[in-house]
């Protein structure tokens, strides 16, 4: 038996012949298995969803109670079957509820990981590597040149940088889901005590987080500050929303930008970034090679990213390893790192659906 | 020397000076001697350091990575120096080790041996992190480019001693640099108020330049022709000429740019030639035969990076006397500026050296004569150098000479600038304040065969509010996105006419038309004006052959390093 027999890529994304079911589809299809609540991964319209419970809440906030027909949440390590293909999600540890999902059939085990990173983070389950056939790896950061800092490291370039210039807001630009989350526990965890000001787009993620009891201290709204009471305070809003007319109501603000981009100097400087914090929710280069040997796989698929360079790796690594030129992917720190104007409001890559990163409801 | 490539690191994305200043004097703060008089010594451009090639680089990547891997990370990147700091695995010692100082690296160099450099740069590389590496090499590739100027760092130096009981300032530092050298303890002792004022031992030492302010029309009212002296603003460059000489007699002699960097080296003909004891202000000019040539000229010998005899005939330097600030060891800076002005004329009318002249005055009763002469220099005594004239300068009879740019005592009035109507076609966005509004313009004018072709760029001279229309008008007509660039709708009938206004036109090879501007600026927005009124190519070609007689190939002005002339 093949891995394609239970496997294929199509344009629609990843689909199993045996058990009829798409992973991370693009576009609308009978039956998706979602990895988790990033919007180039899971979109509205499949007829039924598995996913994390998390991962459909998150959907749930983004498109609506009726972004699917039926849902059907599955516990991390709780074997599902479908069409007589098992499915079981493992975590992934990119954000909330994000899961890798392993599929079983015959003895053959192939596992999508979706995004992931082995790092630690307070705001989801830690990465579990799995044993595998065959390992779906995505590779945002495949190339040698990244290998993340510790993120406690950039947390205090911030900070330092706060007690700088304290009349001056800084305005961290992150992605709405995860990322902005993530940079708010670490800030809590560096003991950074004031309020977090958050734009509006990311009002509804961030309360989730916290009824899902990620501690994440004081939050409030810019729309409800006063600017004077902003300045020496943290203002994170969407990628988007750091050049656009948004920001203007902050008189002076320092720009930064937490990323895995921002390791790239030519990437910040384009950006106008002035602070840039290199924090990632993906794998660095290092990660991919551990998690992929991690798996004792045979072979390796590449789905998005720099996956000429680690094919090239997998394949000195004696494995069969080829890329499976995915598309749709990566959205959505690709759109961190061209920070585009965020003027077309509730464009699904940029932020939550309800509130795109240009309009602050 | 981590410490130190963070604050490099994080100079780099600032663009704010204050922004550079703080975190300067927050590193200074922070990072004890002679630790902190090093990186002084690298921000003020006082180290050099024994130049790697970019070849070693390479070689050493090389020699510790998969090739495709390296070419792959390489072309990602697009900067050898990063790329290679980024890719360098450090072996599991080097961990263990403690990452070497700034002081130790700039020891480690000093002692190099022949043939060493592969091993002590790999050995520096395997105890830095990703920052350091990269600091290191940009450092040794002198391709660091932070936009931190000389003045900056000791600005930011001045800055320490605010809450002590002595504040010193940048002007001060000015003063006693050039006797000074790293890792300038004593500097840092002085200005944290620990120790005495540290003495200057440099027989030629730069004094800080006295600066005017740009006069409007309004200003005239309340100033009396009377109490005005008046002289012509040449187009060349700034410079200070001191002469001196240390305790053993021998002479020295430097030729300082207005902000205090020795430029001396690019001018030996100069340097050579004058023959007075004394601080003199003027203006460096070429002449050829008695008369002053274009800025232009000028501009060919600036862009040389080796001065030959056949430069030094071809261009030679003189300089044009505004002003003497000291004359035999006394300190002329607190008398008036008559006094001061007399005391030059005698001392160039004695200078039997060549290469020196005085800059004459212009008569003048009123303000309405002096606008005569200022439209007409060479009927009121410019005579054949007329068109090297930028302007005039008004100093006040009594004023003394002081650093910096008080606002009162010195005016320069600049001749009217040329202006042409161009159309808008890409905005950029801004940095720091600016960063949410597209104010970086790139405008066109038309060619014969009716395109549109780019003829310069230009950021500033608008207001606030114009600023805020213009962003607008961006926003709603982009056709095109190119990163943070952005193409804005120019067709014949619809578009955005600016009116630009600039100094002068050069031949340029960077530009598509041919054409380069000095200090181009937004003058005004003509939203009345539909783009097919705009100036063509022909007019600008007109003017810069009445501009610049006979140019011969200038080379693409890359004039960073080169000292600039007062904008
Ligand atoms: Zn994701």
């Amino acid at each position: 038996m093949r891995p394609e027999d239970l496997l294929i890529s199509t344009p629609q994304g990843l689909y199993s012949p045996a058990g009829d079911f798409h992973v991370d589809p693009t576009r609308p299809v009978p039956r998706a298995v979602i990895t988790h609540g990033h919007s180039d991964h899971a979109r509205a319209g499949h007829g039924a969803v598995l996913a994390s419970r998390e991962t459909l809440d998150i959907m749930a906030i983004r498109y609506g109670a009726d972004f699917t027909r039926q849902r059907q949440p599955a516990a991390f390590g709780e074997r599902v079957e479908v069409n007589g293909v098992g499915i079981t999600l493992h975590p992934a540890g990119h954000i909330l509820g994000s899961a890798q999902v392993a599929i079983d059939w015959k003895g053959m085990r192939i596992v999508a990981s979706g995004d992931y990173k082995p790092g630690a983070d307070p705001t989801c389950v830690p990465f579990e590597p799995m044993r595998c056939d065959v390992f779906i790896s995505e590779a945002t950061f495949g190339l040698p040149v990244f290998r993340h800092p510790d993120p406690a490291q950039e947390t205090a370039k911030l900070l330092s940088s706060l007690e700088l210039f304290p009349e001056r807001a800084h305005l961290v630009g992150a992605y709405p889901l995860g990322k902005a989350q993530r940079v708010m526990a670490l800030l809590r965890a560096a003991g950074h005590d004031r309020p977090i000001y958050l734009h509006g787009a990311m009002e509804k993620l961030t309360a989730y987080y916290a009824r899902e009891g990620i501690a994440l201290g004081e939050v409030r709204l810019t729309r409800d500050a006063k600017p004077a009471e902003l300045a020496g305070n943290v203002i994170i809003c969407p990628p988007g929303a750091m050049t656009d007319i948004w920001s203007r109501r902050f008189p002076d603000p320092v720009t930064a930008f937490a990323s895995g981009w921002m390791r790239i100097r030519a990437r910040a400087r384009q950006n106008g970034v002035e602070l840039p914090l290199i924090i990632s929710d993906h794998a660095d280069w290092d990660d991919l090679q551990h998690a992929i040997l991690a798996t004792g796989c045979q072979e390796l698929w590449v789905t998005h990213g720099q996956e000429d360079a680690l094919v090239h790796w997998a394949l000195l690594a004696g494995m069969r390893a080829r890329p499976l030129h995915l598309v749709g992917y990566g959205e959505e720190e690709a759109e961190a790192a061209t920070a585009t104007e965020g003027e077309a409001p509730g464009s699904g890559a940029t932020g939550s659906g309800a509130t795109g990163s240009g309009v602050e409801a | 020397m981590n410490r130190f490539a963070a604050l490099l690191d994080r100079l780099v994305y600032e663009p704010r000076r204050n922004g550079k200043i703080r975190l300067i004097a927050d590193y200074f703060r922070h990072v004890p001697d002679p630790e902190r008089g090093w990186a002084l010594a690298a921000l003020t451009g006082a180290l050099s350091f024994r130049n790697a090639k970019p070849g070693l680089i390479r070689q050493l990547i090389a020699e510790r990575t998969d090739p495709v891997l390296f070419a792959l990370s390489y072309d990602y990147v697009g900067d050898l120096s990063e790329t290679a700091a980024l890719m360098w695995s450090t072996p599991p010692h080097g961990r263990n080790e403690e990452p070497p100082t700034l002081s130790a690296v700039i020891d480690a160099f000093a002692t190099l041996g022949r043939g060493e450099l592969p091993a002590l740069l790999a050995g520096l590389m395997d105890r830095l992190d990703e920052t350091g590496r990269w600091a290191l090499l940009k450092l040794i590739t002198g391709s660091l480019r932070i936009g931190v100027s000389a003045r900056l760092a000791k600005t930011a130096v001045a800055a320490l001693s605010e809450g002590t009981p002595q504040e010193v300032t940048p002007d001060a530092v000015e003063l006693v640099w050039p006797g000074l050298s790293p890792p300038y303890e004593a500097l840092f002792a002085w200005v944290e108020g620990r120790g005495a004022k540290p003495e200057t031992a440099d027989p030629a030492p730069f004094r800080p330049v006295m600066l005017a302010h740009g006069i409007e029309d309004a200003d005239f009212a309340a100033l009396n022709p009377a109490s005005y002296r008046a002289e012509w603003k040449w187009d060349g460059i700034r410079v200070q000429a001191v002469r001196g000489h240390d305790p053993a007699g021998h002479v020295v002699t430097r030729l300082y740019s207005r902000t205090g960097e020795d430029i001396s080296g690019a001018f030996p003909d100069l340097a050579d030639a004058l023959a007075f004891d004394g601080v003199v202000d003027g203006e460096l000019l070429v002449l050829r035969e008695g008369r002053v040539q274009s800025f232009n000229v000028l501009q060919q010998r600036l862009n040389r990076k080796s001065v030959t005899p056949k430069l030094i005939a071809e261009f030679p330097a003189h300089i044009r006397a505004y002003d003497l600030l000291v004359e035999a060891g006394e300190d002329l800076r607190d008398q008036p500026f008559d006094t001061r002005r007399s005391r030059l004329e005698q001392l160039v009318s004695r200078h039997d050296g060549g290469r020196l002249d005085l800059s004459p005055m212009i008569a003048f009763s009123s303000w309405e004569k002096l606008a005569e002469a200022r439209a007409d220099p060479a009927a009121h005594g410019a005579g054949g150098d007329a068109e090297a004239v930028e302007g005039v300068m008004l100093k006040r009879a009594d004023s003394a000479y002081l650093p910096g740019r008080p606002k009162g005592p010195w005016w320069k009035w600049k001749h009217d600038p040329h202006s042409i109507d161009a159309v808008l076609m890409y905005a950029q966005r801004g940095h720091g304040k600016r960063s949410s509004f597209y104010s970086d313009y790139t405008f066109g004018v038309w060619t014969s065969e009716g395109e549109l072709v780019p003829v310069g760029k230009a950021y500033f001279g608008f207001t606030d509010a114009e600023l805020a229309e213009i962003d607008r008008f961006v926003r709603r007509n982009t056709v095109n996105r190119f990163g943070p660039v952005r193409e804005v709708v120019h067709t014949l009938s619809e578009g955005l006419v600016l009116e630009v206004a600039f100094e002068g036109l050069a031949r340029s090879t960077r530009h598509r038309s041919g054409l380069a501007m000095r200090f181009p600026r937004i003058a005004r927005l003509r939203w009345d004006k539909p783009p097919a009124e705009a100036d063509r190519l022909e007019t600008l070609e007109r003017l810069l052959k009445a501009e610049a007689p006979s140019p011969p190939e200038a080379r693409s002005a890359n004039s960073a390093s080169s000292p600039q002339p007062e904008p």
